[in-house]
């Protein structure tokens, strides 16, 4: 995974509550075995007038001017709720997107997207407001985020947001998550073995 | 109750502060999280043991193909079982027919499961089934367990008592790995519902009510705890219904203290423990209930006879409302983001504020999936149906959600009625859930649906859902239009 230190990019505002995984990557670009070649299929039933995905929605903000080279993307509450797929976060991560930022996200899409290294930053609903406001005023304005001090930059104002010290860890050093926890593989053995005594139905 | 106010809306939320001498008193949440710690936090995130991972064909080759990269093996193979659900055809058992793609990651998951040593239902074995149907039906989903799948809806296993959620691929990968997670820990909710349904009212209803008052986003960061009388006086299948959708609530999981239903529903299935090992288990999983006194960060109260069969008219779960309600006029709510998104879903919905719920005319039915498609929702919505004739134009499915379930249901000759009444009988899957396989609605149709999501084009690309209970799937079916259970003279 590629460490995430900080970044700054063109913001896409996408005025939508609760918008769905389901609505990100929609189900029939899910029986492919690989990881890679998602982006394309981005918010498809959105961004195409036709299911085969030949021609683009004109009114989907993607595929408006400066908003094709986005990086990040302003969203409202409920951000990735629904199915599980790791495919929404590969497929916002194949298009570009490294910083998502709205009020709140779904929990499972959280823990995906910081496993691909892309930044969720919750900020309260009146800041996400204005930075709506503050985006759709200055089209293709470029928004920044640091992960260290952990603000968001937007138009000359801050915000901050919160991140579990680990996740924060996570994505600053791009870990491998599972080398991480085989440091504590004596640790795993020694449960197993507890749990053989204690629960030997298991 | 014990809670503290935040972000619930509804007024029947108490706020409390915790008394001395609950210090001690543990939810169920907690006693089974404490039980699976493998070592201290490190900042807010634990590392917790797995007891149980299951995996299905869609979400997992990526997680078997990094294994297999990074030169990994699967630490502890028993406790992985597979099935295939998400894309088999509910038509036929022949894999040649079905398409390409989903057909190469059925024979991905055949492979990786021989390669690691992984128990396998495939499309051709008996057992076959959705998942988190399957888990239970063989015993394997037991009370204070930690499940995992990458599948959202694994929350449904909660209803043993155990602690059970939806991964994604890496955590997968993660748990294949070293049977562990790293987790954050979630706070907990207690929601109580007393008191006797009505007629006609079932958990699907309850679970939509609850949604309704939350919201989709309600239960962020949360495990809900569901109790209550009605709650206890549920079956296990009505009860894996209300916990399968606390994900619609954005609960991390849901879950129901354990009890004699439980346990009979266990005893004697095929990975249930035998004989000292029962007695064993048995006085385990009676230490799990949460104790008197016990701390919640939030709670809610919910009468059971204030909750009525209810139906969703928008595109997301918690735009929902009681069978003899209208539409919602979008320009009559007061929260700007709500009004957009009840606009946004009444276009694409394509239904006019005013209209009356039980005027609305639909085109397919679909009855399954992992929240409705157990026997029990088999004989309910056939006992409604016998007798009785599907309305023309309609099309309607039945997919029963294992191959047991298919068995027995044909034992006690449910297939017939179904068939007789002009319903298509098929055979297990996720199926027109979410429509991988070729069981999707066309754009523009409209679908009373006893499953858990009405997303836009989750059921088929520009397809409509109604979400409602299987028995209500089932007028609906018959009637052509949504029908209020009540006003039927059958119950």
């Amino acid at each position: 995974m590629q460490p995430f230190k900080t970044h700054t990019g063109i913001a896409a505002p996408l005025n939508r509550v609760n918008v769905d995984t389901d609505a990100i990557i929609p189900k029939q670009f899910l029986r492919k075995i690989e990881k890679a070649g998602y982006g394309k299929h981005l918010f498809h039933e959105w961004r195409y007038s036709d299911y085969e995905g030949t021609r683009e929605n004109p009114d989907f903000i993607l595929n408006q001017g400066p908003y094709r080279k986005a990086t990040v993307l302003l969203a409202r509450d409920n951000f990735g709720c629904g199915s599980s797929r790791e495919h929404a976060p590969w497929a916002l991560a194949d298009f570009g997107f490294k910083l998502i930022i709205a009020p709140s996200f779904a929990d499972i899409f959280y823990n995906n997207c910081v496993k691909n290294g892309i930044l969720l930053t919750p900020l309260k609903s009146q800041e996400v407001d204005e930075i709506f406001t503050f985006i759709e005023k200055n089209k293709g304005v470029a928004i920044s985020a640091d992960l260290p001090s952990q603000k968001v930059t937007a138009g000359g104002k801050t915000y901050s947001f919160q991140i579990d010290a680990f996740n924060k860890e996570c994505l600053l050093k791009g870990l491998d998550s599972i080398g991480w926890s085989l440091q504590f593989e004596d640790k795993i053995t020694a449960y197993e073995n507890k749990i053989k005594t204690q629960h030997p139905w298991l | 109750m014990r809670g503290i106010l935040c972000k619930m809306r509804s007024h029947e939320i108490k706020r409390s502060m915790p008394s001395e001498g609950d210090i001690m008193s543990k939810t169920m949440f907690d006693k089974i999280w404490q039980d699976h710690l493998v070592r201290d936090s490190q900042g807010d995130t634990f590392l917790i043991y797995i007891d149980l991972h299951l995996v299905h064909e869609v979400t997992s080759p990526q997680a078997f193909a990094a294994l297999r990269e990074n030169k990994r093996t699967v630490r502890c193979p028993r406790k992985t079982v597979a099935t295939m659900d998400h894309n088999v055809s509910t038509r036929t058992k022949d894999i040649t027919k079905v398409e390409t793609t989903s057909r190469t990651q059925m024979e991905a998951l055949s492979q990786n499961c021989h390669e690691f040593g992984i128990r396998l239902y495939d499309f051709k074995d008996k057992d076959q089934g959705i998942v988190h149907v399957i888990g239970p039906e063989q015993g394997l989903t037991q009370p204070g367990l930690t499940i995992v799948c990458g599948d959202s809806h694994t929350s449904t296993h909660g209803a043993f008592g155990s602690l059970a959620f939806g991964i994604g691929t890496s955590e997968v990968e993660h748990v294949l790995a070293t049977q562990t997670l790293q987790q954050s820990q979630p706070k907990t909710m207690l929601i109580s519902i007393d008191g006797k349904l009505g007629k006609g009212v079932t958990s699907k209803d309850i679970i939509l009510f609850i949604i309704g008052q939350i919201g989709t986003a309600g239960g962020t960061g949360y495990v809900i705890e569901y109790a209550g009388s009605a709650i206890r006086a549920l079956s296990m299948e009505a009860r894996m219904t209300i916990c399968n959708m606390s994900i619609e609530a954005g609960a991390r999981a849901g879950m129901i203290a354990p009890d004699e239903t439980t346990f009979n529903y266990i005893k004697g299935r095929d990975f249930a423990p035998k004989g000292a090992d029962w007695e064993k288990a048995l006085a385990y999983w009676k230490t799990l209930p949460s104790d008197n006194g016990a701390q919640f960060d939030l709670g809610l109260n919910i009468k059971a006879q204030d909750i009525k069969p209810m139906v969703t008219w928008g595109t997301s779960p918690g735009q929902v409302t009681t069978v003899d309600g209208v539409v919602p006029d979008p320009e009559s709510m007061k929260d700007a983001v709500d009004r957009t998104a009840a606009r946004n879903a009444l276009a694409y919905m394509d239904l006019k504020p005013g209209t009356k719920i039980s005027d609305i005319k639909i085109d397919k039915v679909f009855i399954g999936s992992c929240t409705n498609g157990r026997i029990e929702d088999m004989r309910a919505a056939a006992a409604l149906v016998l007798g009785k004739r599907v309305a023309e134009g309609v099309t309607a499915i039945v997919v029963p959600g294992s191959g047991r379930v298919r068995v027995q249901a044909e034992k006690e000759g449910l297939d017939k009625i179904f068939k007789d009444a002009g319903f298509e009988w098929r055979f297990a899957g996720c199926s027109m859930c979410l429509g991988m396989n070729d069981d999707q609605l066309k754009k523009g149709e409209r679908c009373a649906s006893s499953s858990n999501r009405n997303f836009e084009g989750r059921q088929g690309p520009g397809g409509r859902t109604h979400l409602m209970s299987p028995q209500m799937a089932a007028l609906a079916a018959l009637e052509g239009k949504i029908t209020d259970i009540r006003n039927y003279a059958a119950i």
